[in-house]
């Protein structure tokens, strides 16, 4: 009988070993050039432009306090933010009521209006900007914050009627049946049940509907001229504007992305995971 | 009775807006596109394709394509799964594997100017290990293969979010049962990954394409912070004829070819990974 | 007073028939069980009543008021969810003052009513709760709270105990059946479970394809089906069946054996006998066994007679193995007629008393 002086390699510990390494790998190629960002925002613009880099931030805020003094930067960050107000706000309540009526009602012509929302998927959407452009200029729409959120609106409407339905679609319709034979009619059983219940997943898809506007870039090119977007006017200033003024713009349209995701984050999969059926 | 009408009622907003900002402005495009200011013609598209730029913008959109998505696709499908097997620490992982999902086109271009730029992250790297003494320009006319795997590094890192999202919803559909009949019937991990996941998963695999695809073809931020001119895409085609010739007739044009190719891939898609009538879970 | 009045009801679903010209009266404090396979249309029925579904045709009555056109707050009526239907997010307490609460009661008023039906119910130590931190049986103790608290004329069941495991079922079934007898409402449970309507309905109405084929108390329902739909249906096991022809008026042959049965115009008849109405006998209906099974009480013999299925419970004690041939007496006057063509049964004046 031979004796196992040492422990055997055990497979499954090397794969598992394998397996952490990989995980460490991808999360720090996702966190890494985020990283990157960063360390150059929060250098001087000197250190920006400087070589070679440091990996360590300074945690010096000039930067940030050249890009918001930079000329016509901080009335940009405000349109960004009122247009994606705007179109959290429309897409909500246009989008809403369908995904209700999708979820709840059988009617003639649901399949058509299915596949209407489902193409805007399969249609690349910014484009529709150039025929807007000309018909909102007609109609004096053009280089406005409400005419911007319009378009934007059309890109997040159709997921906010995916969202909203595949929402509703998880809250029994025994619940409104039984709101309604103990006394509401449809008005207040939705007030009283389902709206209670699907506020959080509700906010989720506005807050979605607020960073398609946000991180949107060529319709509101196409589309502002003075009311530039944050985005609009960071695309229309890249090759002539600084390092340090870029980098500077890019920490700003990151950090509502990081919060976004992270207040979605419950939503994120069980909202695509209906919305694809 | 008022409830046959209520469903009418709750779509019509979204009918209304679709038509007017989706429908009315596609017909928009497509009647600028054919019309040549006498009648119909395929003037437009001549005048388009025959522009110098037009084969290396074409070329470099579906080159760029061609490489990021299936790349993409791979990752998302290794990262789903390997989501789908952690146990501990899962939310964490999930939630750092999701911010890309946030982050707008322009924002990941600027973040991989901060690597690929001469004095950015790269260089500065390459300079501490001793392989070059000063700083080059990494993103020139002279280095168009850079250039190119700037950008393509970009799209992977911004996008490949969205197909996790899908496919790990996707994969959270498929009951835990198949796998354990799978196992018993002797499947290994990787078997089991090629009869089950990936045939249950092929709803959520064409959603996720479909949707990669077409904004792929529409890349255009992140191509103007990284490359600029230097790497004309079809959409910075179309954003050149809308502002820099004023030429809004081309602009409809070039963004009918990008619609064009973009329903082309969507049915092709559509078509390979249609799943019989009754085979859904 | 609550009486339901149910007039030539129907409904249809694209061309699909759901319910075909129901008629039905519910009298006042009746149990009334809707029994019937699924998709015999009995929820359709019972949702017609509440006012959640729109009837085709026909009207409905409660209180002598018509109803068909009213929203379901304004029918008197509570109703108890096959999910139960408990809001998730209101504790129990809320949950039971619902309706109260839409209905404007006084607070004072709102508060004794949860507590009183809460202690009917057992789950006064509950009111602090949410559903999700509740068990089925409880969440379903609510629900009946819920519609009790409001006092209602008219109790709907929709199959409230179908998601209860078998133990707790049976526990819900003797009390549910107590708290409604001492509400003194008027109920409507509808049911796909025939022991659970059985032991708990004054009457049942049987239901198929869309129509009421009988309603009558349980015991007749069980000893004199009205079809042989019916016969087929109630009883575990249910009636056996054997084609009688006729030998001579009033008597017919059924197996070999000769028996007194109605005199008609008719060749053949269904003779028809439930498993427990015929004995071991030295002569009589000839059976090859094909299947034993001990089922502690009784034997349940599965054999063939002349190629039809013929089930027989038995005494345990009988000593019988699978390939005997035995022979069974029926019960006399347990024996039933049924009409080869439409299904109806044949009277016979003394077998219905």
């Amino acid at each position: 009988m031979t004796m196992v002086s040492s422990a055997p390699r055990d497979p499954r510990r090397t794969g598992r070993y394998v397996y952490a390494t990989a995980v460490f790998l991808l999360c720090a190629w996702v966190l890494g050039p985020l990283y990157l960002l960063f360390v150059n925002t929060l250098s001087s613009p000197e250190a920006v432009n400087s070589f070679p880099k440091t990996y360590v931030p300074e945690f010096n805020f000039e930067s940030i306090e050249f890009f918001m003094e930079f000329a016509g930067m901080t009335g940009a960050l405000w349109n960004s933010i009122q247009v994606a107000t705007l179109t959290m706000i429309m897409s909500i309540l246009v989008g809403a009521p369908a995904g209700y009526a999708l979820s709840r009602f059988e009617f003639k012509g649901k399949e058509t209006f299915r596949i209407l929302i489902l193409l805007t998927r399969a249609f690349p959407l910014p484009l529709l900007a150039l025929p807007l452009a000309v018909l909102f200029i007609r109609t004096g729409l053009d280089d406005t914050i409400f005419g911007l959120a319009l378009v934007h609106t059309t890109l997040a409407v159709p997921f906010a009627v995916l969202i909203t339905f595949s929402l509703f679609s998880g809250i029994p319709m025994e619940l409104e049946e039984a709101a309604w034979t103990l006394g509401c009619n449809r008005l207040t059983a939705f007030i009283k049940v389902v709206l209670p219940l699907i506020l959080p997943g509700i906010t989720a898809s506005a807050i979605f509907a607020f960073v398609i506007s946000w991180n949107e870039v060529f319709a509101a090119a196409v589309l502002t001229i003075e009311n530039r977007t944050l985005t609009a006017f960071l695309l229309q200033n890249l090759d002539t504007s600084a390092l340090h003024l870029k980098f500077a713009g890019g920490f700003i349209l990151v950090v509502p992305a990081l919060i976004f995701i992270f207040a979605v984050r419950k939503y994120l999969f069980a909202m695509w995971g209906i919305a694809n059926r | 009775m008022q409830a046959r009408y209520l469903p009418y009622v709750l779509i019509a907003p979204v009918s209304v807006f679709l038509g007017l900002f989706f429908l009315y402005p596609f017909y928009l495009v497509a009647q600028t596109a054919f019309y040549d200011g006498a009648g119909w013609s395929l003037k437009n598209f001549q005048e388009v394709t025959s522009y110098w730029k037009f084969p290396i913008s074409f070329k470099n959109t579906l080159w760029l394509a061609a490489v990021v998505v299936p790349i993409q696709l791979a990752l998302a499908l290794l990262m789903a799964t390997m989501v789908n097997a952690m146990k501990k620490g899962r939310d964490l992982v999930l939630y750092i594997w999701t911010i890309p999902l946030g982050i707008s086109d322009l924002a990941a271009g600027i973040i991989w100017l901060a690597i690929f730029e001469q004095s950015g992250f790269l260089n500065s790297m390459m300079h501490g290990l001793g392989f070059i003494d000063r700083p080059t320009a990494l993103i020139s006319y002279q280095n168009p293969t850079l250039i190119f795997v700037a950008i393509a590094l970009a799209e992977i890192w911004r996008a490949t979010a969205i197909m996790l999202v899908i496919l790990v919803a996707g994969i959270g559909l498929i009951p835990r049962e198949y796998y354990e009949a799978a196992q018993v019937f002797g499947a290994g991990r990787w078997k089991q990954f090629l009869r089950i996941t990936l045939p249950l998963l092929r709803p959520s695999l064409s959603t996720a394409l479909v949707l990669r695809v077409i904004l792929a073809f529409e890349v255009f931020a992140v191509v103007q912070a990284l490359g600029g001119t230097l790497f004309p895409v079809l959409m910075s085609e179309t954003y050149a004829y809308q502002f820099e010739l004023l030429n809004g007739s081309a602009a409809a044009a070039v963004a009918l070819i990008i619609l064009g190719i973009s329903i082309a891939s969507t049915i092709v898609i559509l078509r390979v990974l249609r799943v019989p009538k009754g085979a859904t879970i | 007073m609550a009486e339901i009045k149910i007039k030539n009801v129907a409904k249809n679903f694209a061309s699909y028939q759901a319910l075909n010209d129901i008629n039905l009266t519910v009298s006042d404090q009746e149990f009334m069980v809707l029994l019937g396979a699924s998709g015999c249309g009995k929820t359709t029925l019972l949702r017609i009543i509440a006012g959640l579904e729109t009837a085709t045709q026909g009207e409905v009555w409660i209180n002598d008021r018509r109803v068909d056109h009213l929203p379901p707050k304004d029918r008197g009526i509570a109703m108890v969810f096959q999910n139960y239907a408990v809001f998730p997010h209101l504790t129990v307490f809320e949950n039971i003052a619902f309706g109260l609460r839409m209905h404007k009661h006084p607070s004072a008023e709102i508060t004794k009513r949860v507590h009183r039906t809460a202690e009917l119910m057992h789950i006064e130590q509950l009111l602090k709760r949410y559903s999700g931190e509740l068990s089925g049986g409880q969440r379903q103790r609510v629900a009946v709270a819920r519609a009790l608290a409001m006092e209602p004329d008219v109790i709907l069941m929709d199959e409230p105990l179908s998601n209860l495991d078998a133990l707790l079922r049976l526990e819900m079934r003797a009390e549910l059946k107590g708290v409604l007898a001492e509400s003194k409402t008027t109920a409507i449970y509808v049911t796909h479970d025939q022991v659970e309507a059985m032991s708990l309905a004054d009457r049942i109405s049987v239901m198929n394809q869309g129509r009421i084929v009988q309603a009558s108390d349980p015991v007749d329902i069980y000893r004199n089906p009205a079809e042989k739909f019916v016969a087929g249906f109630i009883g575990n096991p249910p009636m056996n069946f054997l084609v009688a022809d006729k030998q001579a008026d009033g008597r017919w042959n059924v197996a070999g054996q000769s028996y007194d049965g109605p005199s008609c115009a008719e060749n053949t008849l269904d003779f028809a006998i439930r498993p427990e109405d015929v004995v071991l006998a030295e002569t009589g209906i000839s059976a090859k066994v094909n299947v034993v099974e001990p089922l502690g009480v009784h034997l349940l013999v599965t054999c063939d007679v002349n190629g039809a299925q013929f089930r027989a419970t038995l005494d345990s004690d009988a000593n019988i193995g699978r390939g005997d041939t035995i022979a069974l007496q029926p019960q006399l006057d347990r024996i039933r007629w049924f009409e080869p063509s439409n299904g109806m049964r044949q009277s016979l004046e003394k077998n219905d008393v």
